[in-house]
């Protein structure tokens, strides 16, 4: 699986206001991207237009793929709220996407991956009978399950408390290697860590910021990681 | 609580010294279950019968329409107004319209409760089905979710909370349409035998037959509800 880059470029409205004004957002294939910003300052929807879901604003300007080919079907979405089915057990939402398209799911790769999520003695039990971190992690093991170049993450660790959140990140990274990823939040300090890229939303407008030179995904206690974090506070505060 | 019912009816009947023929006590009522319990058995059986049918055709007819409203917009703006202007038509007063065209048998009991049902189901799960959680609907799309799909295996599990509402009220309210067919001409039923006993002066047995009747409805909303607990238990 080769992932592509994503470009979006455009002018988002709300009735007659802008969200945000001929912003370009441009996320590397294969890497992690990071978008941070205060809520309700448009990142959510700026996934969403990426994600071809609706998001109540008019959008005039494109989407686009560095291969050229279409987008739509080639993303997976993964949000705050795990979005888990509470009818079906861990391995009925794991496949999910397969019952959805009326395929037959791939129980073999559906097993391994929730083997390799740590949730192989969970697999049959409904999601109400887990914890908020298991959670995420059954929504983590449907996003991969659905096999997609870009993943789209909204918000996905920001109700876990602050141990499981870690834990997830290193997790998500771990096994999202190689696809292109947009995560969305607004925590400076996950941002700082998760990041390849990292864009700043503020006031309707997108910056890049300037990464350290380590890898992401960054250790916790790396000092430069942590400057960042803390610079990228000031910015958010300033902004 | 019941005895104490009881106990505060057959005081006033003692008490008032009113005639059986106005308020029978309970003793009465009680034997004249006992004395007629083959002909109350055999008008609580077409009666039961009616309301079995009504529930379940009514129920798979609001649900059906439910779905078919949830699913199209187109129908959503032909048929919902319609469908609430019909609620403007009391259901009582179709009752000797159906029975004249339907006859005095079971069809015109069974279509009375089907009416009187079929709005409430078709609300409650309507409401439902357009209430979908809209992550579950993104994350549907995002998937390649078909709209027959999405309806089927995210939206309809979805709002079986909501049809269940529907389904309890349903339960209290067929046994209503039922007797309502009843009076208006039936050959049978408690309804009918209410009737029959009333014109004879039988005040006891109508008691009888109407508490018959109530036991059946409560009997009806107990197990529809258990039904429902385990069903919205097993979606939640």
């Amino acid at each position: 699986m080769s992932a592509p880059g994503v470009t979006l470029a455009g002018t988002a409205r709300f009735g007659g206001t802008a969200l945000f004004e001929d912003v370009r957002l441009s996320l590397a294939g294969g890497r992690w991207t990071c978008l941070l910003g205060p809520s309700g300052c448009g990142k959510s929807t700026l996934l969403r237009l990426i994600a071809g879901l609706e998001t109540g604003a008019a959008f005039a300007g494109e989407v686009a793929a560095s291969d050229g080919r279409p987008i739509a079907g080639r993303v997976a979405y993964m949000a705050q709220d795990d979005l888990l089915m509470p009818w079906l057990d861990v391995a009925g939402n794991v496949a999910l996407g397969a019952r959805l398209r009326g395929e037959a799911a791939d129980t073999g790769r559906r097993d391994a991956l929730i083997a390799r999520l740590g949730l192989a003695e969970h697999a049959r039990k409904r999601p109400a009978a887990l914890s908020g971190g298991q959670r995420q992690r059954v929504a983590l093991a449907r996003t991969l399950m659905e096999e997609r170049p870009v993943v789209l993450l909204d918000e996905p660790f920001s109700a876990l408390d602050a141990r499981t959140r870690v834990d997830m990140q290193e997790l998500a990274a771990e096994t999202l290697a190689g696809r292109t990823v947009l995560l969305v939040t607004h925590d400076p300090a996950e941002a700082a860590r998760m990041g390849d890229a990292v864009w700043l939303m503020e006031g309707g407008a997108l910056h890049a910021v300037p990464v350290p030179g380590s890898a992401a995904i960054r250790p916790v206690s790396d000092p430069e990681t942590l400057r960042f974090g803390a610079d990228l506070l000031t910015r958010l505060r300033a902004a | 609580m019941t005895v104490a019912l009881l106990a505060a009816w057959q005081a006033a009947v003692w008490l008032f010294a009113l005639p059986p023929f106005i308020l029978p006590g309970p003793l009465r009522v009680l034997a004249a279950l006992r004395d007629n319990a083959g002909l109350i058995a055999h008008h609580a059986a077409i009666t039961a019968a009616e309301v079995a049918l009504g529930l379940v055709l009514g129920v798979a007819l609001g649900a059906a329409t439910a779905i078919g409203l949830a699913a199209s917009p187109l129908a959503r703006a032909l048929l919902r107004p319609a469908l609430v202007a019909t609620q403007a038509l009391p259901v009582f007063a179709l009752a000797p319209i159906l029975t004249l065209w339907l006859g005095y048998g079971l069809a015109s009991k069974v279509l009375m409760a089907v009416l009187i049902i079929y709005f409430p189901v078709t609300s409650a799960f309507f409401d439902g089905l357009m209430r979908t959680p809209r992550g579950w609907l993104d994350l549907g799309r995002t998937m390649g979710a078909s709209p027959r799909r999405l309806m089927w295996r995210v939206r309809v599990p979805a709002a079986v909370p909501a049809l269940a509402s529907g389904l309890r009220l349903a339960a209290v309210y067929a046994p209503i349409g039922a007797v309502i067919g009843e009076w208006v001409g039936a050959a049978g039923g408690l309804g009918y035998l209410m009737l029959l006993a009333n014109g004879r002066a039988k005040t006891d047995l109508m008691f009888a037959a109407l508490l018959v009747l109530a036991a059946l409805t409560l009997a009806l909303y107990w197990a529809v509800n258990r039904g429902c607990d385990r069903l919205t238990a097993r979606m939640a």
